[in-house]
C-alpha cells in the first residue's frame, strides 16, 4: 500500500521560504520611494548579503551598521551550510523558477544538465579576484553580487520598463542612463538558464562560491546511505545545485533545495548529520594553478587602474555625487553599484555613471541635472544607502542652518553666457532665480540697460551665480529654457566632502 | 546516381491547382489594395487630436450682493466661511451634484510655515465648504515645480484635502490635453485635463513675491495649470498672465494671505521671508483681488504690467475700491 504523501517536508519548506523571500525583496524595493518610505528597512537584502559585508569591510575596515546582520547569513551557513542560495536568495530563486519554466525536457536530459560541469569553478575565481581587488581597497563586488545586480536591474530596468507599459507606478517616466544594458544583462542572466540550469548560481556567483567555502565545515549535511541506495540517479533529476548527491556530493555547491530527498525511492537520503553508511563528501573543487593566476591578474589591474584618470586622482566636473557622498577614494571603497539610491530618488537625478569618474566608477550614482535635480528638502539617498556611500543626512545638515551649521555643498552652478537668453539674446528670462531654493537666493541679477539692434533701449535682468551661496542642487540646470545643453551648469567644483576640488579662497 | 533524399511529391490535381493559384491570386490582389489604402504623400500617418479650449466657470451672481469680501482675523476656516456668506454664501457658486477642481498654489517643497505655498487650513476649508454645498465631487491640483508627490506631502495640503473629505488629483504626463488659449503669446498649450472634466473652478493663490513679475498672486497662479515647457512663459511673462487670466474664468477666487511672502519669492525658504497678513480676500473678480493684495508687497497698480493688460482684455477691474468691498474682522 502507498503511504499518503507528506507536506510538511523540507522540501515544501523551503518552497515557503522561497515564495516569502522572493516576495519580500520585491515589496521593500518597491516601498523604496519617498511615498512609502516610512523607517522599513529597504536595503536589508543588501545588509543580509554576506558579500556586501565582508568585501566592504577588506576595502575599510568597518561594518558598516546595518552590513553586521549579515551575520545572520554567514554563521548559519558555517553549521548547516550554502542554503542561502535557494531558501533567501531572490536571484537565487529566480533563477530556479526561470530554470523551471524553460527546462521541460526529458528525464535523460535533466540528468545531463543537473550534472557537475568544471566551468562550475569559475565563480571561485571570480570570489578571488574581486576579494584580492578588495584587499587592495578597490570595491568592485557590486558588478557581480546577485543582490546588487538584481537590486541594480530592478531598480534601473525592471520597474522603469513596468511604469512604460502600466504607465500607473511613478508620476513621471523614470529614465535611466544605461538603462536598457543593465537591464539586458539581466536578460541575457536569466536566459542563459535555458542552457545551464541556474547558469548564474552554479557558473558566476561569487557570493555563492563565499558561501560554498564557508561550508567547509558544516555539520549538517545531505548524506547519502550508501547501503540503501541502488544507484538509480533519480536525486539528480531536479538538483538545484549540480552537486552530484548520487555520487560523493559536492557540499559547496549544494543549495540544500532538498528536492533529492524527497525524490529518492529508497529514503536514502536525509539531511543531518553522517550516519555509518554515509557516502564521503568531495571538498571545494578550484584548480590552484588557476586561483593563484587569477590572484596575480587582480593584483595587476589594480595599479593600473589607480594609474588612469579618474575621479580620485583628478577631479572630474561631471563626477557630482549625491548629497552626504564621502569623499571619491573613500566612496569608491564603499559603494557597490546597487542603485537603491536611484530608485528612491524623487526627481530621477540620481544615475549610473558610465566613465566620467574613471573606470571603478561604473554604474556608481552620479547628477545628471537634465534629467532631474537634487530636492532641495530630501536627504534619501543617504538613508537607503546600505554601505555609508553616501552617510545619512539631516534635513538640516544638508540644508545648513544659520549661524553654525554650513550647508552641504554637492557643486557649483556656473553660467554659459553665450547661450543665456537674458545675456546672449537680450531676452527676458530668470527661470534660474525664480527656482533657486536657497535663501537669500544664490542666484542674483543686475538691472541692465541694453540698446537692442533697433535701437531701442530696455531694461533687462541679468543673472548671475552667487557661489558662495550655491550647493549645487542643479534646479537651475534642470529649469532652464535653453534644454538640450541649459546656459546654467552645475560642475562638481567646491563639493564639500572634496579637499582637492575646490576653486575660491573661502571655500 | 538519383538522389537518397527521394521523397517525391504529389501531383496537383485540378482542384488543387485551382485552390492554390486563386489563394495566390486573392493575396496578391490584397498587397495591392493594402497599398493604394495606404498610399499618402505623408511620410507618417497624421493623427489628429483634438483640441480643447475652456469652458466659463463662471456664474452670475445677484447684483446686490458685495463683489469682494476682506476678512481678517487668525481662524482660517471662520474667515472663509465668513467671506464666502458676505458674497452670498457657498451655495450661490456650488450646485448640488457640482464637480469642482481647487487650484491652490503647491509649486514646491516647502512647509506651511515657509508661505511658498497656500496655507493647508484655507485649502481644508474651501474642501469643506465645497462639500457642504453638495459638491458631487471635490479634487485640488496643481502641477507642481518640486516633485509633486513631496509638494503636496510637505506644504501638508494633501493630508489637509484627506481629512476634509475632498480628493488630491496628482497630474501625470499622460493627464495633459491640448488646450487652445486663444492668447496673444499663448496659442495651444497642454493643460491638466481636469479642467475639462468639472464643473466648477476655485482659484485659492497665496500672496507672494516675485522677481520677475513682480508678484505672484490670482491670475500669476494659473501657471499652475500648464505642461509642457512653461518655464519659456517667463520671457513675456505679463502677456503671459494676462493671456491665462483671459483664457480661465475661476468660479471663485480664495486668496490667501493669513502668510505673506515678502521676499525671496517665489520660493522663499526662511521664515525672515515671511510676514503675518491675517487676512482673506474673497470675490469674483481676480484681477480686483490682485489689486488689493500689491498692498502686503508694498506695490503699486503702475509697476505691474500685467495688472492693467488684464484690465484692458476686461477680465476685471484693478480699481477694487470700485466694487466697494466689505471689510471687517472675525
Amino acid at each position: 500500500m502507498k503511504t499518503p504523501k507528506k507536506f510538511i517536508t523540507l522540501l515544501n519548506v523551503r518552497r515557503v521560504y522561497s515564495v516569502f523571500f522572493f516576495a519580500l525583496f520585491l515589496v521593500l524595493l518597491y516601498m523604496a520611494d519617498f511615498r512609502h518610505l516610512k523607517g522599513y528597512e529597504t536595503p536589508l537584502f543588501l545588509e543580509l548579503d554576506p558579500l556586501v559585508g565582508v568585501a566592504a569591510f577588506f576595502t575599510s575596515l568597518t561594518v558598516y551598521k546595518g552590513l553586521a546582520l549579515s551575520l545572520l547569513i554567514i554563521i548559519p551557513t558555517i553549521f548547516f551550510g550554502r542554503f542561502f542560495c535557494s531558501w533567501v536568495c531572490p536571484f537565487g530563486i529566480l533563477n530556479q523558477w526561470i530554470s523551471h519554466i524553460f527546462n521541460k525536457r526529458r528525464a535523460a536530459d535533466d540528468y545531463k544538465t543537473n550534472a557537475y560541469r568544471a566551468s562550475y569553478r569559475i565563480k571561485y575565481y571570480i570570489l578571488a579576484a574581486l576579494l584580492v581587488l578588495a584587499l587592495f581597497g578597490a570595491l568592485q563586488i557590486g558588478l557581480f553580487d546577485p543582490i546588487a545586480l538584481l537590486t541594480r536591474s530592478f531598480a534601473v530596468g525592471i520597474f522603469p520598463a513596468a511604469n512604460y507599459i502600466s504607465g500607473g507606478i511613478y508620476i513621471k517616466q523614470p529614465l535611466f542612463i544605461g538603462g536598457v544594458l543593465i537591464a539586458m544583462i539581466f536578460l541575457a542572466i536569466l536566459i542563459a538558464n535555458r542552457f545551464i540550469t541556474r547558469f548564474w548560481c552554479r557558473v558566476l556567483c561569487p557570493l555563492g562560491a563565499f558561501l560554498g567555502v564557508l561550508s567547509m565545515v558544516s555539520i549538517l549535511r545531505i548524506r547519502r546511505d550508501v547501503d540503501k541506495c541502488t544507484d538509480c540517479q533519480k536525486c539528480l533529476r531536479y538538483c538545484h545545485g549540480g552537486c552530484e548527491p548520487h555520487g560523493q556530493l559536492r557540499y559547496s555547491e549544494c543549495h540544500l533545495c532538498m528536492t533529492c530527498i524527497e525524490e529518492c525511492p529508497e529514503g536514502a537520503i536525509h539531511y543531518g548529520l553522517s550516519g555509518d553508511t554515509s557516502s564521503v563528501h568531495l571538498p571545494v573543487d578550484v584548480n590552484r594553478r588557476r586561483l593563484i593566476e587569477t590572484v596575480i591578474g587582480a593584483a595587476v589591474l589594480l595599479p593600473m587602474m589607480r594609474s588612469s584618470v579618474n575621479g580620485m586622482n583628478l577631479p572630474q566636473s561631471a563626477l557630482i555625487r549625491p548629497p552626504g557622498s564621502i569623499e571619491e577614494e573613500d566612496f569608491l571603497r564603499r559603494c557597490i553599484k546597487c542603485g537603491q539610491c536611484m530608485r528612491v530618488c524623487p526627481t530621477n537625478v540620481l544615475q549610473p555613471a558610465l566613465l566620467e569618474g574613471g573606470f571603478e566608477g561604473l554604474w556608481t550614482p552620479i547628477l545628471q541635472n537634465k534629467i532631474g535635480y537634487c530636492e532641495h528638502n530630501c536627504v534619501l539617498c543617504g538613508h537607503v544607502c546600505p554601505t555609508g556611500a553616501i552617510v545619512p543626512l539631516t534635513v538640516e545638515k544638508k540644508i545648513g542652518k544659520k549661524p553654525d551649521i554650513k550647508p552641504t555643498k554637492i557643486g557649483t552652478a556656473f553660467y554659459d553666457r553665450g547661450r543665456c537668453l537674458p545675456w546672449a539674446m537680450n531676452i527676458e528670462c530668470i527661470v534660474c532665480e525664480e527656482v533657486c531654493p536657497i535663501s537669500p537666493k544664490a542666484i542674483w541679477f543686475k538691472e541692465e540697460e541694453l540698446i537692442l539692434r533697433d535701437g531701442t533701449v530696455r531694461i533687462l535682468k541679468r543673472p548671475i551665480v552667487d557661489t558662495q551661496l550655491c550647493d549645487g542642487c542643479g534646479i537651475c540646470e534642470n529649469k532652464c529654457p535653453v534644454h538640450d545643453k541649459p546656459a546654467i551648469r552645475v560642475t562638481s567644483i567646491g563639493e564639500t566632502r572634496s579637499r582637492a576640488n575646490r576653486m575660491t579662497l573661502k571655500g | 546516381m538519383p538522389s537518397k533524399i527521394n521523397h517525391k511529391a504529389r501531383k496537383l490535381s485540378r482542384r488543387e491547382f485551382l485552390i492554390k493559384l486563386s489563394t495566390a491570386v486573392a493575396a496578391s490582389a490584397a498587397c495591392g489594395a493594402a497599398a493604394m489604402v495606404f498610399r499618402s504623400s505623408e511620410p507618417v500617418l497624421r493623427r489628429s487630436s483634438k483640441i480643447y479650449t475652456f469652458k466659463n466657470y463662471r456664474i452670475e451672481t445677484s447684483a446686490a450682493l458685495p463683489k469682494l469680501a476682506v476678512v481678517h482675523g487668525h481662524d482660517a476656516d471662520k474667515m472663509i466661511r465668513a467671506a464666502v456668506d458676505k458674497l452670498g454664501g457657498i451655495g450661490e457658486f456650488i450646485k448640488s451634484g457640482d464637480k469642482v477642481l481647487i487650484k491652490p498654489n503647491v509649486g514646491w517643497d516647502r512647509q506651511p510655515e515657509l508661505a511658498a505655498n497656500t496655507n493647508p487650513d484655507v485649502v481644508a476649508a474651501v474642501v469643506r465648504l465645497c462639500i457642504e454645498a453638495r459638491a458631487a465631487a471635490v479634487w485640488v491640483t496643481d502641477v507642481s515645480i518640486n516633485d509633486p508627490y513631496r509638494s503636496f506631502a510637505r506644504s501638508g495640503i494633501e493630508a489637509a484635502v484627506l481629512k476634509a473629505g475632498g480628493k488630491v488629483k496628482f497630474t501625470t504626463e499622460n493627464d495633459f490635453l491640448d488646450t487652445d488659449l486663444k492668447g496673444e503669446l499663448l496659442k495651444v498649450w497642454p493643460v491638466a485635463a481636469f479642467y475639462h472634466q468639472v464643473d466648477k473652478v476655485i482659484n485659492i493663490p497665496i500672496v507672494k513675491n516675485h522677481s520677475l513679475s513682480k508678484c505672484t498672486l490670482a491670475m500669476k497662479n494659473w501657471y499652475g495649470v500648464l505642461g509642457g515647457q512653461r518655464n519659456r512663459l517667463h520671457q513675456d511673462i505679463n502677456v503671459s498672465i494676462a493671456d491665462l487670466a483671459a483664457a480661465i474664468r475661476p468660479t471663485l477666487t480664495i486668496m490667501d494671505a493669513t502668510r505673506v511672502l515678502k521676499k525671496n519669492g517665489p520660493t522663499g525658504g526662511s521664515l525672515s521671508d515671511v510676514a503675518a497678513g491675517d487676512t482673506i480676500i474673497a470675490g469674483v473678480d481676480e484681477v480686483a483681488i490682485d489689486a488689493y493684495c500689491l498692498s502686503f508687497l508694498d506695490l503699486k497698480v503702475d509697476v505691474v504690467p500685467f495688472i492693467q493688460m488684464a484690465q484692458q482684455r476686461g477680465v476685471g477691474t484693478a480699481d477694487w475700491r470700485s466694487l466697494s468691498p466689505s471689510k471687517f474682522t472675525v
